[in-house]
């Protein structure tokens, strides 16, 4: 009887765990670990939506799980491996303070692939991915340096990394095109995602004389309080046109859906392996949201530098680039600064009369 | 007919055993009607919370991972509120002794600095805690001034020195300016118990913290002392007892525990210095305490079962596809019946009845 017992247990078992392994092999899991909640409107929002264009795309073949709020402390290494643990073979972690979190979880977990936004580290299997945003910036730039009466934009910063500053830094390049006394005036809000902070930090510049405000925080807030001071704004990472219809000049968009689902197609046939992604305006991943509140003549300069970086012709970084100091930074690219210099940007261009925190 | 919560003449043993029970089966309740509203499966959603984390050795490392700072706290926390003294500051002092124990780290680093490396920093994790602990403590004793009041201001004070070690002096030169310290050396980190997991041996410094915790309460003068004049302070007093000793006793044996947790939270799962390392710890210890009913063992249980809901809800989002804000809510409401359910410790229900009206005379 009790053999008989074990041996019926044993059978459930068995049956159980090729239950189980059968519909693990049908669909993919794929895992996203997210910085904000999903609805900022902002730098998830984008994730999200490629999330569900990668649903869209592979319907049943593949199936999807999110983790929203992920800080990026302790808890994320985690949040990565819970996802692992739950059978999720192609994991996409969407922001920079993720990297060493999954690159630990990458070690320990050598069959899973592993996708990072942003970051600098790869494995084996674990890739990296990026958008060249600032191409967008020095867009943004060329507008606001025509659109300022003031001659002042205010910039809302979060972390004094290189993303950020190169993206300070394309901006001013791109405005003193079309004016050269053009000034910035910087806020460090030393977060990705609170409105709170973000709305406060706008009030402060427009209070400071700056009549342009873009930022590199994740809402909506600085577009809302722009709108209600009938200034003008930028949107961030997704489109924010109806924050401030009258407000928004362009938003640069993270589009990821097409590297998702690039990814996603590779790992089905089974051909995944480490990448080191980091495209613009050409491969579109970087879209700029339509031109509006402007003028015709700037909306052409606009769609022109669009235009420029997009065939290769114009490098937002083209040398001489000469740092706050006057010093000129050596180019490494040829005539323009490489890759390595802009990924480890950490300088201000001539005409910033701020100073990069803790430098 | 009326229904009035009295005071019951004496604590009801009974109750307070049952009163736990109760509240778990009115959340049950509850989150089923909320699960079966937004169209998931009640009984694979509460199986994903309570069941799923309880039956693997990962997630159980987990849980134990996150009870440890939960329950250090909680523990201290425990001996300033018996004696009747708020301490809400335990957040700070965590902060403090994690900057403090971070400072060996920082300039070793890099260097073949020897084994005495993580003893020293849980030393000056403490010593670190307990005198941050004993400001607001001076405070009270010497100028009369509230210790709910200074404990919690000292927090932010705390968070921004933090904040600006970090981004300051102890950035990380190859950190690409992020806002944190280099990763500590493996002699400044707290060792692991398991390989491959990530249970480390904080949880086991948390148990020697319990046990001596309660022998202290419960075999000690001290332990008497504290229990005595937070629940009689005229007895105390004519007992001769000190309380001003007792404040500076019990703030400093508090910041030094909060101080350790925070030091071996840092040298142990983050590895580094950053800000914003702790999801408030020291705040949701107080909820800790509390639920544990200011006892070490009922602590260690609530800090388990704390730490089991937050495991849990996670899982819960991945397997049910849950959102974030449903396993707040969950959290939310279960501590909500646990403290409604406590009141019946010490109230009860009962019905009143009015009594027939005299009919003054008819017309």
């Amino acid at each position: 009887m009790r053999k008989l017992l074990i041996a019926a247990t044993a059978v459930m078992i068995s049956a159980g765990a090729s239950l189980f392994s059968a519909s693990a092999a049908d669909k993919l899991k794929v895992g996203f670990i997210y910085l904000g909640p999903v609805g900022d409107f902002g730098w998830t929002y984008q994730h999200e939506l490629a999330r569900q264009a990668l649903v869209k795309e592979f319907g049943d073949k593949i199936e999807t799980t999110y983790l929203e709020n992920v800080s990026e402390g302790p808890d994320s290494e985690r949040s990565i491996e819970q996802l692992v643990r739950a059978g999720n073979k192609l994991i996409f972690t969407t922001s920079f303070g993720y990297m060493d979190p999954t690159l630990k979880v990458a070690k320990k977990y050598p069959d899973v692939h592993f996708e990072h936004a942003t970051g600098f580290k790869t494995d084996k299997n674990m890739g990296i991915y990026n958008g060249r945003f600032y191409e967008g910036r020095y867009i943004q730039g060329v507008i606001a340096g025509k659109m300022s009466k003031a001659g002042v934009l205010g910039y809302i910063a979060s972390f004094p990394i290189p993303e950020v500053i190169m993206g300070i830094n394309a901006t001013i390049l791109g405005a003193q095109t079309v004016n050269p006394n053009i000034k910035v005036k910087i806020i460090w809000a030393n977060t990705w995602f609170d409105p709170g902070k973000e709305a406060d930090a706008a009030k402060a510049l427009l209070d400071q004389g700056a009549d342009v405000i873009m930022q590199h925080t994740d809402s909506p807030a600085a577009m809302q309080i722009a709108s209600e001071r009938g200034k003008l704004a930028f949107g961030q990472d997704s489109e924010m046109i109806k924050f401030g219809p009258k407000t928004q000049l362009t938003s640069i968009m993270d589009n990821w859906a097409p590297y998702y689902i690039d990814r996603v197609k590779a790992e089905l046939d089974g051909k995944w392996t480490t990448d080191n992604v980091w495209g613009g305006l050409k491969s579109k991943l970087v879209v700029m949201a339509p031109y509006t509140n402007m003028p015709d003549d700037v909306k052409k300069l606009a769609m022109d530098t669009e235009a420029a970086i997009t065939e290769g012709k114009l490098y937002p970084f083209k040398c001489p680039i000469v740092d706050q100091d006057g010093k000129t930074v050596e180019c490494k690219g040829g005539d323009h600064l490489d890759d390595g210099q802009v990924l480890s940007m950490n300088f201000y261009v001539k005409g910033i009369d701020d100073k990069i925190p803790g430098k | 007919m009326q229904l009035v919560l009295e005071k019951r003449a004496e604590r009801s043993n009974t109750i307070a055993l049952i009163s736990p029970l109760i509240a778990i089966g009115l959340t049950i309740v509850t989150m089923t009607i909320l699960f079966a509203i937004l169209g998931k499966n009640p009984i694979l959603a509460l199986h994903a919370y309570f069941i799923a984390p309880l039956s693997d050795s990962y997630s159980l490392q987990e849980i134990a991972v996150k009870a440890t700072p939960l329950v250090m706290i909680a523990v201290g926390l425990s001996l300033c509120y018996l004696a009747n003294v708020w301490n809400i500051g335990a957040e700070g002092q965590f902060l403090i002794g994690a900057v403090a124990g971070s400072w060996l780290p920082v300039v070793t680093h890099g260097t073949d600095a020897g084994y005495w490396v993580l003893p020293a920093m849980l030393v000056c994790g403490t010593v670190a805690g307990a005198l941050y602990a004993l400001i607001p403590a001076i405070c009270k004793v010497k100028f009369g001034a509230s210790e709910i009041l200074t404990s919690l201001m000292l927090v932010y004070v705390a968070d921004l020195f933090l904040d600006y070690m970090v981004r300051g002096p102890w950035r990380d030169p190859n950190g690409f300016n992020f806002p944190t310290t280099a990763e500590f050396d493996p002699v400044a980190t707290v060792p692991l118990l398991v390989s491959g997991g990530r249970l480390h041996l904080g949880a086991i410094i948390a148990l020697l913290v319990v046990a001596a915790v309660a022998v202290m309460l419960g075999r000690t003068i001290k332990g008497f002392e504290i229990r005595v004049v937070g629940a009689a302070p005229r007895a105390a007093r004519f007992g001769g007892f000190n309380s001003n000793q007792l404040i500076l006793l019990t703030f400093a044996i508090s910041g030094g525990l909060a101080g350790l947790a925070g030091i071996i939270e840092v040298a142990g799962p983050v590895g580094h210095l950053q800000p914003g390392f702790s999801p408030g710890y020291g705040f949701t210890a107080i909820i800790v305490a509390f639920l544990g009913r200011l006892n070490p063992v009922g602590i260690l249980i609530a800090g388990l079962f704390l730490a089991l809901t937050f495991i849990g809800g996670e899982q819960a989002q991945i397997a049910m596809k849950i959102p974030l804000d449903v396993t707040k809510v969950f959290q939310g409401i279960l501590l909500f019946y646990v403290l409604a359910c406590d009141s019946l410790i010490l109230y009860r229900f009962r019905l009143i009845f009015p009594s027939p009206k005299v009919s003054s005379g008819a017309v």
